[in-house]
């Protein structure tokens, strides 16, 4: 279920970016190093010295087979043996430098991505939220960002070295016996050609596990968050399934690409043992025909052995570096989304809170119909307005407005006759509380909960938001406020789960308070006792009331008939329920009763 | 009244930044993790899951090995037939007697090299697959068990976790696999091999050396003791991260409306930083480790070059022997290098694997029973016997419920919200076992049914009611996953629910989007509710299931309750009364008892608990 959700819209582009967009990608993260400038000017210092260092050794080696040892005098020996020995210390020091300073500079790259990541995806609005599944965003901030730490730390160090290294080599080798050499230069053009090919197919590949993997933890994690679901109706044997249909692609991709890697990496081992054969062999006739010494030869071959291991590890690390690239692009898509609803620059000072809702439309993104249009509403400063529609209507997506959890597509929303797009978003957020048709909680302490992090709510004002939504209960959980509610709040019950987001919009003392028909889970009796304590706090605010049913529209002072994505009637709730058949139908649920009654 | 969390924390407050991790709160005992035994044991049980796993493969593992063998002898012949090719190919051919055996040495090479490309690419390729098997299986069996975990353990555990284990740990298995196992058994064979090559070679020069060798066991077991913690350290770590960040996308809308982003930024930097210290301590023991094995071979190489210059000098060994020599102890220490950089992958796999095998080895609360009883025509009669129920040891929510409901009967529970109607409704749905007494479905005990008997009679409309993503037609089929499109439709129309449905962009092939956002909450409510429709149950439980209605649809869908349960029993709780009306016969629970227990129409004649609720009822529709 969850691939063709997202993915359908996203991936496929990035499928086709050119190559050069996509190192793009990876260096667009390069600033994320530069608090790291000087470790990295160490980092490769180190590098480069151990490099230079682990070439000399085997020279060192060459020097005492052909010096001491070939020519028959022992003085030479102990110093170029001490010399092995120092410059053996030396790169061992220069690998730990390197390791050393290198974990900060990495783990400092992943962290300070994945923190913009998490504020960024803060920053998105609810429509991008509503399209992504947690799970995709989740294996960016977790999997892919640990490809790019890997690459960065170890992959790109390598490829640098590996093929400095290489070309180092090659010169010397180059210098040392140049008909050798350039046969080894040769044999580097079949490389370099089926490398490219190689490149190409593997980022394809690559990019589809990745985007597997984002899908298995969608999966996994509508799985975890459903499991009531699926335990009512004991399907446990279809999510099962579904999520073995989704194991089982990632695991024929994967061993496409295990496939495909297998064949180029041997490749890259063939090349240089071939080669080896061909420099054996030239090079013995050149030793018999007097054109190179034994001593040559043999350091000749020593030195090309060296070549062997970066070439057989460059396809590992060309692998890595098309996995980091991929991963670069997942991250940058979510990085380079931007957040369509931003704030302005405005600030209330002293909001009375009069909201207007001047010939507003709304329609969701891809839909053919608008959800609302010409929606004409005027809130005065204490006001409370009811709005009643039918299941479906529209009146969550009016009362999205006010927040800009959702931003009108047509007219304006205003507060104090300043467009809400002018204001800063804390600004008009810290005006606006909602409490939510679902209440969203969190497991964290039930303090937290209401306070959501704003450390200035004393107790006085907590007991008061409690009493006031008849939630007291809270502090008769076993550890009081402090209490973790479970996940989503799963540890209470349903009206328990209710009043405590209600209670959290109320402890804001906002001056628009926005309540989505936020009493549906409640008993009648308790029910009765919030709405009178709620007329003491609506008398203070502007509200907008979501009501299904009469008894909710009584907090409001008018009420407002949400049909069609308009507001067609707008009145006293007797006057609307006397004259206008449509809202008696909504709301008259006495009449109908009656007439079930007579029915039994 | 902007909350940031950088604020002036003055005055009385109740926020939360006094103390770190405060925000948290305080759970039960054990809430945070599994139970933790010792690491003698944790590995015991890892080693029996990988044992577990890898048994399949037993024949696949025997022809790898053997391929192994192969391409590893071709490798260390390499340098070995160029030793020969140095030393007895070129001295004929200065001799003038020709090219014969540097010719035969070359060819050996190159069938040596032909061998080990053919041997290493098949042995890619059976590892590859075990290790993508090994993956499949884990996989698929942890997903599965976590779908067999009772709902307390989900509870305890949180989604946030299941998803880093699924994902973060297996990750960190699968890189174990991928790259660290090929190089790791390249690497010890290499090593293994080049070590008896020495020997061969030269036997004093040989022993010189491997002398190191115990070093570097020492060194290595040193660096496995303490990684091990570290490396539990960085998975739990990375799972908290997980944990926040699933959690905090999830409730996106209470987080931007309130302002949280500042204070969740803070908690989030607070727990990325906690892994980056967790992952910068293993990196650090990797970068004394790694130099510390170079050190080592360096520092050997340098001698044996001494020594052996030496020997040579005294012609006590050849230069060919020597020039071998450095090549082979190259050899030698290289891939301990590997086996460093890889040995870091694998011990962040077997903390992986250590978490994944915890996780399989917990048992479900609510166990499947070993004898279970067949149920071949489930009725629907439901029994309490003396059933207790506490969420939390001390904090009784049931105290002994005696209640009987025949089947076929139509039973509303009512009572103040907190009760514990939901709670009566999960023990016969058996998501919870009581803590004492039994509860009996058609006389058998729940806990002698197994899942599927007791959910083919027995469904439940939960209070809050998910959808997947996926069309309106995939979540009604949920009920039924064989399900005809007409008859998805049927139950759709039999709740009043398709005019809605028919009405949207593509019908019943409109994607819900991720948990059903793109539905207003009654018709999630409606889709929710045509679910049980399909199911067919013998017993249907509906929780608080049309709260969210307006009330012509809940009027519909009380007319259609009234056709649809014929011939079934059924629970219904509510707080509408309106609801309760098809009702037989109403339960009114208060603190975990039934307080009042009859036909609705006689207890509205009482004076008790249920005519207050139905005269406030009343009142409430005014
Ligand atoms: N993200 C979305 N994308 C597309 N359509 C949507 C989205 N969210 C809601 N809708 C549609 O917009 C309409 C209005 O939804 P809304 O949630 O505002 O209804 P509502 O009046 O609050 O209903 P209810 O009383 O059931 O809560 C519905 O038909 C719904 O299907
Ligand atoms: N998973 C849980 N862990 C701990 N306590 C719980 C859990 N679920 C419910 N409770 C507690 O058990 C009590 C009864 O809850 P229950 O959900 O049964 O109430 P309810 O009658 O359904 O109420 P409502 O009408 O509000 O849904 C409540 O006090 C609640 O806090
Ligand atoms: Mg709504
Ligand atoms: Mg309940």
């Amino acid at each position: 279920m969850p691939s063709d959700g997202k993915d359908a819209d996203h991936a496929p582009g990035s499928l086709e970016t050119p190559r050069s967009g996509r190192a793009r990608s990876l260096r667009r993260l390069t600033p994320y190093l530069r608090p790291y400038i000087l470790r990295l000017v160490l980092i490769w210092l180190a590098t480069m010295t151990g490099l230079a260092t682990s070439v000399a050794i085997p020279l060192v080696g060459k020097e005492i087979i052909d010096g001491p040892v070939g020519q028959g005098h022992g003085d030479a020996l102990l110093p170029l043996g001490l010399l092995a020995l120092a410059l053996g210390a030396v790169e061992a020091f220069l690998t730990f430098v390197r390791r050393w300073t290198q974990t900060k500079a990495v783990l400092g790259l992943e962290t300070a991505i994945r923190d913009d990541l998490y504020r960024h995806l803060q920053r998105l609005p609810m429509s991008f939220h509503g399209d992504w599944q947690s799970g995709q965003l989740l294996s960016r901030a977790t999997t892919d960002l640990s490809t790019i730490r890997r690459f960065s730390g170890f992959g790109l160090l390598f490829l640098v070295m590996n093929l400095v290294q290489l070309v180092a080599v090659t010169v010397l080798l180059l210098r040392m016996y140049w008909p050798l050499g350039l046969l080894i230069v040769a044999a580097a053009v079949p490389i370099f050609a089926v490398s490219l090919r190689f490149e190409k197919r593997y980022r394809r590949v690559s990019r589809q596990v990745q985007d597997m993997q984002g899908d298995i933890a969608t999966y996994v994690e509508e799985a975890a968050l459903g499991i009531r679901t699926v335990k009512a109706f004991g399907r446990r044997p279809h999510v099962f399934a579904e999520f073995d249909t989704a194991a089982r692609d990632i695991h024929r991709v994967s061993m496409d690409k295990v496939r495909l890697a297998s064949r180029f990496f041997t490749f890259l081992e063939v090349i240089p043992n071939v080669t080896l054969a061909m420099v054996l062999l030239l090079g013995a006739l050149a030793v018999g025909a007097g054109t190179l010494t034994l001593g040559t030869l043999v350091a000749f071959i020593t030195l090309m052995l060296q070549l062997v291991w970066p070439i057989a590890s460059l396809g590992y690390i060309l692998a890595m570096a098309q996995e980091a690239m991929t991963s670069a692009d997942r991250v940058m898509e979510v990085l380079d989304t931007e957040p369509d609803i931003v704030g302005g620059t405005e600030v209330i000072d002293r909001p009375r809170g009069h909201l207007r809702f001047e010939g507003v439309g709304f329609r969701f993104p891809g839909a053919d119909r608008p959800v609302l249009r010409d929606v004409w509403l005027d809130v005065r400063p204490g006001e409370t307005v009811a709005i009643v529609g039918a299941t479906g209507s529209g009146k969550t997506t009016l009362t999205a407005l006010v927040p800009r959890l959702l931003d009108v597509t047509s007219g304006r929303v205003t507060i104090d006759g300043r467009d809400i797009r002018d204001l800063s978003l804390p600004a008009l957020r810290s005006m606006v509380a909602t409490a939510f048709e679902e209440p969203t909680l969190f497991s964290m302490s039930v303090r937290e909960n209401l306070t959501l992090g704003r450390d200035t709510v004393t107790e006085e004002e907590l007991r008061e938001a409690l009493e006031t939504v008849q939630a007291t209960f809270a502090y008769d959980l076993p550890w009081g406020l402090d209490t973790r509610i479970g996940e989503q709040g799963m540890s209470l019950s349903g009206g328990q789960r209710q009043r405590l987001a209600l209670a959290r919009a109320v402890l804001v003392k906002p001056r628009i308070l926005v309540l989505d028909d936020t009493l549906s889970a409640l008993d009648v009796e308790t029910e009765a006792l919030v709405e009178q304590a709620l007329r003491g706090v609506l008398a203070d605010a502007t509200g907008l009331v979501v009501a299904h049913r009469a008894s909710t529209v009584l907090l409001a002072d008018k009420v407002a008939l949400l049909r069609d994505g308009t507001i067609t009637h707008l009145g006293l709730h007797q006057e609307l329920l006397s004259q206008v058949p449509e809202y008696r139908e909504l709301l008259a649920q006495d009449a109908d009763f009656d007439h079930e009654e007579a029915l039994r | 009244m902007s909350g940031t969390a950088t604020e002036a924390k003055d005055g009385a407050r109740a926020g939360a930044a006094t103390e770190p991790g405060r925000w948290r709160g305080v759970a039960a005992e054990k809430q945070d993790e599994l139970p933790d035994k010792v690491s003698l044991l944790l590995r015991a049980r890892s080693r029996r899951l990988l044992g577990d796993l890898l048994r399949p493969h037993r024949r696949a593992i025997t022809l790898l090995i053997a391929v192994i063998v192969v391409s590893n002898a071709a490798a260390l012949a390499i340098p070995y037939l160029v030793k020969v090719g140095i030393d007895s190919g070129i001295p004929p051919m200065l001799r003038h007697e020709g090219t014969g055996t540097l010719l035969a040495t070359v060819a050996a090479i190159l069938v040596a090299a032909l061998t080990q490309a053919f041997t290493r690419q098949a042995f890619l390729q059976i590892s590859g697959r075990i290790g993508q098997d090994v993956l499949l299986e884990l996989r698929r069996r942890v997903f599965d068990h976590f779908q067999r975990l009772s709902l307390a353990f989900h509870e305890r555990y949180t989604s946030g976790r299941v998803i880093a284990r699924l994902t973060s740990d297996i990750d960190a298995i699968a890189e174990m696999l991928q790259s660290g196992f090929d190089s790791i058994v390249t690497a010890v064979l290499t090593m293994f091999g080049t070590a008896v090559l020495l020997l061969v070679l030269d036997l004093p020069l040989g022993a010189v050396a491997l002398v190191p060798l115990p070093i570097l066991l020492l060194f290595t077991r040193w660096f496995r003791r303490e990684s091990s913690v570290v490396y539990r350290r960085t998975r739990e770590a990375v799972a908290l991260v997980i944990v926040h960040f699933v959690e905090s996308m999830t409730g996106i809308r209470a987080v931007q409306a309130f302002r949280r982003e500042p204070r969740n930024q803070e908690i989030f930097q607070e727990l990325n930083t906690g892994y980056r210290d967790a992952s910068a301590r293993g990196m650090h023991l990797v970068a004394v480790f790694m130099p510390g094995i170079k050190l080592i071979g360096n520092l050997t190489v340098a001698v044996v070059l001494l020594y052996g210059g030496l020997l040579a000098l005294h012609h006590a060994v050849t230069v060919g022997v020597l020039a071998a020599f450095l090549l082979y102890l190259r050899q030698f220490y290289e891939p301990m290098q590997e086996i460093s950089q890889f040995y870091n992958t694998l011990q962040s796999a077997g903390a992986a694997l250590s978490n994944l095998s915890g996780v399989l080895e917990e048992r479900p609360e609510v166990a499947e029973p070993d004898h279970p009883v067949p149920l071949p025509r489930p009725r629907g009669a439901v029994r309490f016997e003396g059933a207790e129920f506490s969420y939390i040891d001390g904090v009784p929510i049931l105290p002994r419920l005696h209640l009987e409901i025949p089947s076929g009967q139509i039973v509303a529970l009512v009572g103040a919200t907190g009760a514990g109607k939901t709670t009566v409704a999960k023990l016969i749905a058996r998501f919870y076992d009581p803590t004492a007494g039994r509860v009996l479905l058609d006389g058998v005990d729940l806990r002698d049914l197994d899942e599927a008997t007791l959910r083919r009679a027995v469904v439940t409309v939960t209070q809050e009611n998910f959808l997947f993503t996926g069309t309106v037609a995939d979540n009604i089929r949920f009920g039924r996953p064989d399900a005809t499109p007409a008859e998805i439709e049927e139950a759709a129309r039999a709740i009043g629910a398709h005019d809605f449905v028919a009405g949207l962009p593509d019908g019943y092939q409109t994607e819900v989007g991720k948990r059903g956002g793109r539905m207003s909450a009654g018709q999630r409510q409606l889709v929710a509710f045509a679910r049980v429709f399909l199911a067919d149950p013998a017993l249907v439980i509906l929780d608080e299931a049309t709260s969210s209605l307006d009330v012509p649809s809940e009027r519909l869908v009380q007319r259609a309750l009234r056709t649809v349960l014929t011939g079934r029993t059924a629970l219904i709780i509510a707080h509408r009364l309106s609801t309760v009306e098809i009702a037989e016969r109403v339960l009114v629970m208060d603190a975990g008892r039934v307080v009042e227990d009859g036909p609705p129409d006689r207890l509205i004649t009482e004076a008790g608990h249920y005519a207050g609720l139905h005269r406030a009822w009343l009142d409430s529709l005014s």
